[in-house]
């Protein structure tokens, strides 16, 4: 820290006002108008319940977290606990198991994720190796009680369930770039039966106008 | 005739209290709305009738407002002194309506007559004929200062001290260039009572802000001041006092505080109106004498409220406008620019009145414009020109203290 009055301190002097400034004339007239410019400026609030706020680029909106699932609808999650070990609040709880399945050793038996304490950073998106956790465009979570703001998997499956077509999960996206280059340098993996998205540049866009366009709430609620 | 004197007087205390007090929640609303659109928002529009969902723009908030604040805990902290604290905002709401006891919000109704043939006509103002008029107020003025001073006292706590403090100095200090401003127009019109300075001002369809355009800024930015409205709201000033006096207060006392706040704009707002814009008077629509019909009488309590509508919608537009005031930079402008205007405003008026009394009126508007702009011209010049209050760097190091103490040791 230096001191005042060393040379390492630059003083900056207040412009003087000039005589028209120094009547205030000027700064009133600017104050004013101003303020009757916004007053009658078009209003940004968002009614709520009628209007939703749409997030301009639902697939990076971070919000509510799902668990994806693999093509055959079972969790894809491998239980590697690299989630809950990036996770800052410490707030995913998993139980690895045996996998029941040939193609990988363990599967999560419990995941928890509690939304209380989630603050919504992403990062158990970005450490996971298989894009089995990723954040959806859901923002208006609320709930009753401490124990029903604990998502299970289930829940977190069911999420998967109402968003995959408005929000597609990663690979998907990445199949319908197709050369576009993926983080981390591999290949892109296979692209899946479904022939959406097409394989074109502009499937990024498509996919934004339909996450646009479908409601992001639970179908029948 | 007692019995019809004591019927109207228990009429118009009704009128006005209700009058008052709806003016109050809903002027609260038109703030809040205001506020939003100033900031890009849409301000409430939700509440309207309950139970149902039709929401009225809403036009139900002051209601719900109110029920809330009728409904919330009235907390007394430990550490307060009692008897004070429940005083204050008491004497600051009393202070408050009592002032519109001799401001008036018309004219006259025509006269009518009564059983035993006299002709019997009713002014709209609380106390009618009264000679102290304007002085009246102005006292209660001063005992609403004590409201804030003893509910910041009282508090025990050093933000609402803060506030009660500065309120205090502050609007002492205002008092001073107000009356000379209220003075002059006390001069021109020869007379003290509020309804005779707006009949002066509708026969000569002079309003006193064209005549004493000096006077009237003086007299708006005491006022302003007076109203501990923003740019002078410094006794609350949200950023640095918490809430100022009212800090420690909730419930039912914090809302006496805050409704006579709202009633002292109003009382700003009508102030301005009856002094300067002519009052009820608006040029061939409501006429001049006290000779009225029944839709003369109607048509002159809508042009005043309007006015007044009017200046309240200016209170709450310059309230987003400007930055406020430092204490020292308010002090300045009213011991340094406001009090020597108002000086020289009172001994122009004074002077025309002497000399120039059989002159027409427009002489004294030309005197007056004359000299608020070289008195506006000269301010400027003598002003300092930068208002920059860091230590300078010739006083060379600040803080660097060569520590003497040490190096005896």
């Amino acid at each position: 820290m230096s001191q005042p009055g060393t040379k390492k301190i630059r003083w900056v002097n207040e412009t003087p006002l000039s005589p028209i400034e120094r009547t205030y004339i000027p700064l009133v007239v600017q104050g004013l108008a101003t303020t009757i410019r916004h007053l009658f400026s078009k209003k940004i609030t968002v009614q709520f319940p009628e209007e939703r706020y749409q997030p301009p680029d639902p697939i990076i909106y971070r919000g509510v977290h799902r668990l994806n699932r693999d093509e055959k609808g079972r969790v894809k999650c491998v239980a590697c606990f690299l989630c809950s070990t990036a996770c800052p609040a410490r707030c995913i709880d998993i139980e690895a198991g045996e996998s029941p399945w040939p193609d990988r050793e363990k599967y999560p038996v419990r995941f928890t994720i509690d939304m209380l304490r989630c603050i919504f950073c992403g990062m158990c998106e970005e450490a996971c190796p298989v894009n089995a956790i990723e954040l959806t465009s859901l923002y208006d979570l609320s709930g009753k009680s401490r124990e029903e703001m604990v998502f299970d998997k289930n829940k977190l499956l069911l999420i998967y369930d109402w968003t995959k077509d408005a929000e597609p999960p990663l690979e998907r996206l990445i199949a319908a770039v197709g050369t576009r280059e993926v983080p981390g340098g591999q290949s892109p993996p296979e692209a899946p039966e479904e022939t959406w998205p097409p394989a074109d540049a502009a499937a990024f866009d498509r996919v934004a106008e339909r996450a646009a366009e479908a409601r992001l709430s639970p179908p029948g609620t | 005739m007692a019995w019809i004197v004591a019927i109207e007087v228990l009429v118009k205390i009704g009128l006005l209290l209700g009058g008052l007090m709806f003016a109050a929640a809903y002027l609260v609303l038109v703030e809040r709305w205001i506020a939003a659109w100033v900031q890009d928002r849409l301000g409430p529009n939700r509440v309207g009738i309950p139970l149902t969902r039709i929401r009225l723009f809403g036009l139900g908030q002051p209601i719900a407002d109110g029920v809330k604040f009728i409904c919330k805990e009235e907390f007394t902290p430990a550490h307060v002194d009692r008897v004070l604290y429940t005083l204050a905002p008491v004497m600051m709401l009393v202070a408050a309506l009592a002032a519109f006891a001799v401001i008036p919000f018309g004219s006259v109704l025509p006269g009518f007559t009564l059983p035993d043939g006299t002709v019997y006509q009713i002014q709209l103002v609380l106390l009618p004929g009264l000679d102290a008029g304007i002085l009246l107020f102005l006292a209660f003025g001063g005992i609403g200062v004590f409201g804030v001073a003893l509910g910041g006292w009282a508090s025990n706590n050093k933000y609402s001290f803060f506030g009660g403090v500065r309120s205090a100095a502050q609007l002492i200090s205002y008092e001073v260039p107000l009356g000379l401003s209220i003075l002059a127009i006390v001069l021109a019109a020869g007379s003290l009572r509020l309804d005779r300075i707006i009949l002066a001002q509708a026969d000569t369809g002079w309003w006193n802000a064209f005549v004493q355009p000096l006077g009237f800024l003086v007299f708006l930015v005491a006022v302003c001041a007076e109203a501990g409205r923003l740019p002078f709201d410094l006794a609350e000033a949200e950023q640095e006092l918490v809430g100022g006096y009212h800090t420690e207060y909730s419930g039912m006392r914090l809302m006496m505080f805050l409704v006579s706040e709202f009633l002292h704009m109003i009382a700003a707002s009508f102030l301005i109106v009856i002094l300067f814009l002519g009052g009820w008077h608006f040029w061939g629509l409501t006429g001049s004498g006290l000779e009225v019909g029944w839709g003369g009488a109607l048509l002159r309590v809508i042009v005043l409220v309007a006015k007044v509508f009017l200046v309240i919608l200016g209170f709450m537009l310059v309230r987003w406008s400007w930055p406020r005031f430092r204490f020292d930079q308010l002090m300045d402008l009213a011991w340094k620019v406001l009090l020597s205007w108002g000086l020289i405003h009172v001994l122009l008026v004074a002077a025309w009145m002497y000399w120039a009394n059989e002159w027409p009126v427009w002489t004294l508007a030309v005197a007056n414009w004359v000299s608020l702009v070289v008195v506006w011209i000269v301010t400027a010049l003598i002003s300092p020109p930068e208002c920059d209050n860091r230590p300078r760097r010739e006083l060379g190091p600040v803080g660097n203290v060569t520590p003497v103490a040490v190096s005896a040791a």
